[in-house]
């Protein structure tokens, strides 16, 4: 059954082809562009296993793949995580980083690196310290009776991811300045200059295994965005799906912060754009929150690493993005959720 | 109604929360085909004696039964399957479509897994035509105004196909031409055999539509039983503590009304 949606741009059959499509097109794009350009044959050429150029070859298997599927891993993740809060809170303005969830899981992340830890215990650590955020940024907005008021809990977030701040400073300060300061400096930046295929590898466990409740649920889980009472009287276990929902959303969350750091607004801004492609059935809203969140990922990436001579952060540029969003949405939005 | 086991029925109920006891003694019977409006004034506990009701807080005493089941020992999906609620308003920020809002009455029969299909898809859209808005299916709600809205929850509580209906104040906050819509639509749903269980500030409203009325005061209950008896001028005068008249019109509706001077 093909419908066209009343202001939505992409019909229901439509809509998948279109998505595979971009998201192909950016990462494309992004294996071609920065500092050494690739050209469509050097890629397909190496792709095939026929390189025309040992240069060439060595650019994409070790450099220009492992971070367009890096960048394309975290996107997917972070948009997954923003769709999923802003769902269960029903709440347009929240996401990982405005819940503070990121700056929660770097706080537990850079503690892994100053203890030294393993990889795997670093994104465990990650995750840990997201949930307690997150549990934090619960417990102070239902204390305030304001859970269901939209600015209260981004002010609980703001607070929260404040504190943790101040823990990442305090990690930095105690960090050992020849070994591990670099490090964790270079890596909170919110980059993907140093990525290689092992971080990619590492991460993608995490990503897998938060992603899977979501998908499978995924329609259940729309019914949270009606409220705890609402979806309990339509027979849904509204208490134990929420839970299952921000473990999911945090576990992704926490993946992506340990391998990139924190990137800001992508959680925030690919739900907004995927919702007027599909309306707010979850269902619907997660596939393309997920192919627009890879691919937006993918595309800022290239942008970070060819617009200057010298690389520009990508939180940065995703934050020229995402802000002015911010501010439109709370222009909008603004009387209504004032109260 | 000797020998029906009642759609909602209630015994000796405790309700309130937080361990505060806001009315006890609560006994009520809902059948088929019958609407049971709710009176009494603001802060009384309506609100808690519904969501005790919907299972959505515990009983502080007594005990509640859907279909002769009691209610502490079914699920949430075997509560919704028996009893299905209209909200007064909808608290969503999402500009969902009317008729993903009302499949989501699907949600008791579908595993937690499962996404609506066809087959829920056209009872959906069966639910709306009944109510007569099937051109609302794929408009969305914030454009919608408060009687549409109404009519598209009352939808989705007849694709959620309980026997018994729980409604919040269902015509609160609509003008005067959509009570009229949501009230006619009530009672088609009580014609077509389903128990209608709603609260009402307005005694009039419980007049026309309802068949019985229970009485809510502080603490417990008043009185209750068929409108035209228990719906005494002096009962609610003691209810809202304002004299009030009752005037039969002559088509035999009651009407309800303050003092003049």
């Amino acid at each position: 059954m093909t419908r066209r949606w009343p202001g939505f741009w992409v019909s229901e059959r439509a809509a998948p082809p279109l998505l595979l499509l971009g998201l192909t097109g950016a990462m494309a794009a992004g294996v071609m562009l920065g500092p050494y350009p690739l050209s469509p044959i050097e890629v397909a050429g190496t792709l095939a296993g026929r390189p025309p150029d040992p240069q060439a070859a060595i650019v994409l298997w070790n450099i220009r793949l492992p971070r367009v599927v890096a960048a394309a891993l975290i996107g997917a993740a972070l948009a997954a995580a923003g769709v999923a809060y802003q769902t269960i809170f029903r709440n347009p303005l929240v996401a990982p980083d405005i819940l503070g969830v990121s700056q929660g899981a770097g706080f537990g992340a850079v503690l892994g690196i100053l203890l030294g830890l393993p990889v795997l215990a670093i994104q465990m650590m990650g995750f840990v310290f997201g949930v307690a955020t997150i549990g934090l940024v619960m417990g102070i907005a239902l204390a305030l009776r304001g859970m269901g008021q939209v600015l209260v809990v981004v002010l609980c977030g703001m607070a929260v991811a404040a504190l943790a701040g101040a823990g990442i400073s305090l990690v930095k300060l105690l960090a050992d300045p020849d070994d591990q300061l670099p490090a964790i400096t270079f890596w909170l930046m919110g980059s993907l200059a140093g990525i290689k295929q092992a971080d990619v590898a590492a991460a993608l466990p995490a990503i897998l295994a938060g992603l899977v409740p979501l998908i499978a649920l995924r329609w259940r889980i729309g019914l949270l965005s009606l409220g705890d009472d609402e979806a309990r009287t339509l027979g849904v276990e509204a208490g134990r799906l929420r839970l299952l929902v921000i473990l999911a959303a945090t576990l992704l969350t926490a993946a992506a912060v340990s391998v990139a750091g924190v990137i800001g607004w992508i959680g925030l801004m690919v739900p907004h754009m995927a919702r007027l492609v599909t309306g707010p059935r979850f269902d619907r809203l997660l596939p393309v929150a997920l192919a627009m969140g890879a691919g937006l990922t993918v595309l800022v990436d290239a942008a970070a690493r060819s617009i200057a001579v010298q690389e520009v952060p990508l939180g940065i540029l995703t934050a020229v993005l995402g802000g002015p969003l911010f501010l439109w949405l709370l222009a909008r939005g603004v009387r209504s959720w004032a109260e | 109604m000797g020998g029906v086991t009642p759609l909602v029925e209630a015994r000796g109920l405790a309700v309130g929360h937080g361990g505060r006891t806001i009315l006890s003694g609560v006994g009520l019977s809902l059948h088929h085909g019958r609407i049971l409006c709710l009176l009494g004034p603001n802060g009384v506990g309506k609100t808690t004696l519904f969501r005790t009701l919907l299972g959505l807080l515990p009983p502080l005493g007594g005990e509640v039964l859907l279909g002769g089941s009691p209610l502490a020992g079914l699920g949430r999906s075997q509560v919704a399957q028996r009893l299905a609620y209209v909200p007064q308003s909808l608290a969503t920020p999402f500009a969902w479509r009317a008729l993903d809002l009302v499949l989501m009455g699907a949600a008791t029969r579908l595993g937690p897994f499962a996404r609506p299909g066809p087959a829920e898809t056209a009872r959906a859209e069966a639910a709306l035509a009944l109510l007569g808005i099937g051109d609302l299916a794929t408009a969305e709600i914030t454009r919608l105004s408060g009687g549409q809205r109404q009519m598209v929850l009352l939808a989705r509580a007849i694709a959620q196909g309980a026997e018994a209906i729980a409604m919040d104040e269902p015509t609160a906050s609509l003008d005067f031409a959509n009570r009229i819509r949501v009230g006619k639509a009530i009672r088609g749903l009580a014609a077509r055999g389903l128990g209608v269980l709603m609260c009402t500030h307005d005694p009039d409203q419980a007049a026309e539509l309802g068949d019985e009325a229970l009485l809510i005061e502080r603490g417990g209950v008043l009185a209750a039983g068929p409108v035209a008896e228990v719906m005494t001028a002096a009962r609610l005068t003691r209810l809202y503590d304002i004299p009030v008249r009752r005037e039969a019109l002559p088509e035999g509706r009651l009407h309800f009304s303050g003092p003049s001077d």
